[in-house]
């Protein structure tokens, strides 16, 4: 689903001068935010790639002669209930929390084309079936459905990464038969047809290259849902078992201290809402140019 | 308004029902994908005799051919058989039903108070009278659209019960308990409601019927009110579907940060002990929601908007 910010509409022809300052005003400030998101994304990249670049220290050393001391100068965001720098985890949970999401959601972009492309291709029996059974698949409530998988495998960061990943699938399955189905009835396929090309050529070549289109924006929007229900499960405890320093165990682990150290909890939960705000960002961004739209 | 056609209602009711049939078998399936023998499952630490493994076989049924298990499954499930839970060795639907009213009560109270600020931060905020509060609001929605709810709960916990001492920290028992919770789960939802509700009263804004009603010299407010919320809400009322399963899978976890009872305390509790009977109940439970308020969210479509009607 697309919420599109306030923006200049399509086609918009600026009759005075103060019109069109508004709107430079307006592209100024769009610009700032995505520099900003920009900017943080890339720290994000980096903490992900080279975490001691950013905190050298280990992230699993405790230290019981700084336990939950307040975010000073030499521990930026604090020390936790074992005196673990609560910066260094941060940095070296982005690791686990973005590698988690961005599997889930390659899982989610591969699984949703291939059955939209499969869906879009059948006749109508399969195609049928295949898109009730999508219907069937978002009527269960999104952590619920994640849930339900992780009760049958178990805990763990692979089942995690695979019930997100089911769970978003159906969006971009059926953005995929949408577009399938339009392209396949378009001219030049089936000029290509009468040229005699080949099914799998045809399909490779010519339908799936456009019916993919809105897919990496989709992508990066739905990255950031799936750094969000990551964040859910395993503050549940349904994803990397403790000590592991990823972000929503570090929620879970840090709530028991909360009515003392605040900062063990609402940090690493900042980055969290960071990273979902910076995605969002450039993905409205992203569709906006798609769009054809200057904001 | 005119009475939509038997046809396009009856299309949709059965599309429902299929898409429920569908979750019910898909849920049945996961039951079965479950690794562990459900023998080994019932007997848990118990003692485990060959005697007593024929006795389960027989008293659950496991010795028939599983399309018969199948049928059965449905058959009861339409009767709202929910089956046993393997666990507490009592009906699924007495435990579920035990702890239904507390996620209920909250659900709703969040829903009324998320449909209701989206509704005046929508009105408020639409067109270009006052740029800075828009600009103050668009960002404040994306934010709770892209913070956890859990760490909302928090961040109201930390600072109104911790600092403040303003209610509670646990409980489910009065009615000041009930705040923190309605709050957290309220806020994502009338962050994205809002921008879908100011989305569409922008667009009702550029209108033909919005001048007429303003050159009929109706005030602001009225036009505002009346004639561009109107327009705005068919896009919102499709959202219902997706309000019921947020709010479900939400309560999930808010429960779980304010220690409240309720269904997510229980369906923890099953998803950990692997207790599928009340897991399936639950999950099976929310899509019947979900397809009938879908449906319904669909009827009235129809009803708002006639041109739904053909196709």
């Amino acid at each position: 689903m697309t919420v599109t910010l306030d923006g200049v509409p399509a086609g918009a022809t600026f009759t005075s001068t103060t019109e069109r300052a508004a709107a430079a005003t307006r592209r100024r400030r769009l610009r700032i935010g995505l520099i900003a998101a920009g900017a943080y994304l890339t720290v994000l990249l980096v903490a992900v790639l080279w975490p001691a670049a950013l905190a050298p220290g280990d992230p699993l050393a405790a230290d019981p002669l700084n336990v939950l001391a307040a975010p000073d100068g030499s521990h930026w965001f604090g020390t936790d209930n074992l005196g673990r720098d609560v910066w260094t985890r941060v940095v070296h949970g982005a690791g686990h929390s973005i590698t988690i999401a961005v599997a889930a959601t390659a899982v989610a972009v591969t699984g949703g084309v291939l059955l939209g492309l499969l869906a879009g291709l059948s006749h109508r029996i399969a195609d049928e079936t295949l898109s009730r059974t999508l219907d069937a698949l978002s009527a269960f409530p999104t952590l619920l459905l994640a849930m339900l998988f992780i009760a049958i495998t178990g805990p763990g960061t692979v089942s995690l990464i695979i019930a997100i990943g089911l769970v978003t699938l159906p969006r971009h399955a059926r953005v995929v038969r949408g577009l399938t189905q339009l392209v396949r009835r378009s001219g030049y396929v089936e000029q290509a047809v009468t040229f005699g090309l080949s099914r799998p050529r045809l399909v490779l070549r010519h339908i799936l290259p456009n019916a993919i289109g809105p897919i990496p924006v989709l992508a990066v929007i739905g990255l950031g849902e799936a750094v969000l229900i990551a964040a859910g499960l395993s503050f549940l405890g349904m994803g990397p078992q403790p000590p592991s320093p990823e972000w929503g165990a570090m929620l879970s682990e840090g709530r028991n201290y909360l009515h003392i150290a605040w900062w063990i909890t609402i940090l690493p939960g900042l980055a969290v809402t960071a990273t979902v705000v910076s995605l969002t960002v450039l993905g409205r961004h992203w569709q906006a140019r798609l769009d054809g739209r200057h904001r | 308004m005119g009475r939509p056609p038997l046809r396009s209602v009856l299309r949709r009711v059965a599309a429902g029902v299929v898409v429920l049939w569908v979750a019910a078998t898909t849920a049945y399936l996961a039951l079965l994908a479950a690794p562990g023998d459900t023998v080994d499952t019932l007997i848990g630490d118990g003692v485990d005799t060959p005697q007593i493994r024929a006795d389960i076989i027989a008293e659950w049924g496991l010795d028939r051919p599983a399309v018969v298990q199948y049928l059965d499954y449905l058959w009861r499930l339409v009767h709202g058989d929910l089956g046993r839970s393997y666990l507490l060795q009592r009906p699924v639907a007495e435990v579920i039903g035990e702890q239904l009213a507390p996620t209920l009560i909250l659900s709703v109270a969040a829903a009324t108070l998320g449909v209701l600020l989206a509704l005046i931060i929508a009105v408020v905020t639409a067109g270009d009278r006052r740029p800075w509060l828009r600009r103050l609001s668009s960002g404040t929605e994306l934010l709770l659209v892209s913070t956890p709810s859990f760490l909302i709960g928090l961040v109201l916990l930390s600072v109104l019960s911790f600092r403040f001492g303003l209610f509670p920290v646990a409980g489910g028992a009065d009615l000041r308990a009930l705040v923190l919770p309605t709050i957290t789960l309220a806020l994502p939802i009338a962050g994205l409601l809002a921008q879908v509700l100011r989305d569409g009263v922008d667009r009702a804004l550029d209108e033909p019927f919005v001048l007429t009603a303003r050159s009929r010299g109706l005030t602001e407010r009225v036009v505002l009110a009346r004639h561009a919320l109107r327009h705005a809400l068919l896009p919102a009322v499709t959202l219902a579907g997706w309000l019921f399963g947020t709010l479900l899978g939400g309560a999930v976890i808010i429960e779980q940060v304010f220690g409240r009872p309720g269904l997510g305390q229980v369906t923890l509790n099953a998803v950990t002990s692997k207790d599928m009977p009340v897991v399936l109940a639950v999950v099976t439970l929310s899509a019947a929601v979900y397809v009938v308020v879908n449906t319904a969210a669909d009827l009235v479509s129809l009803v708002i908007d006639p041109r739904l009607r053909r196709s």
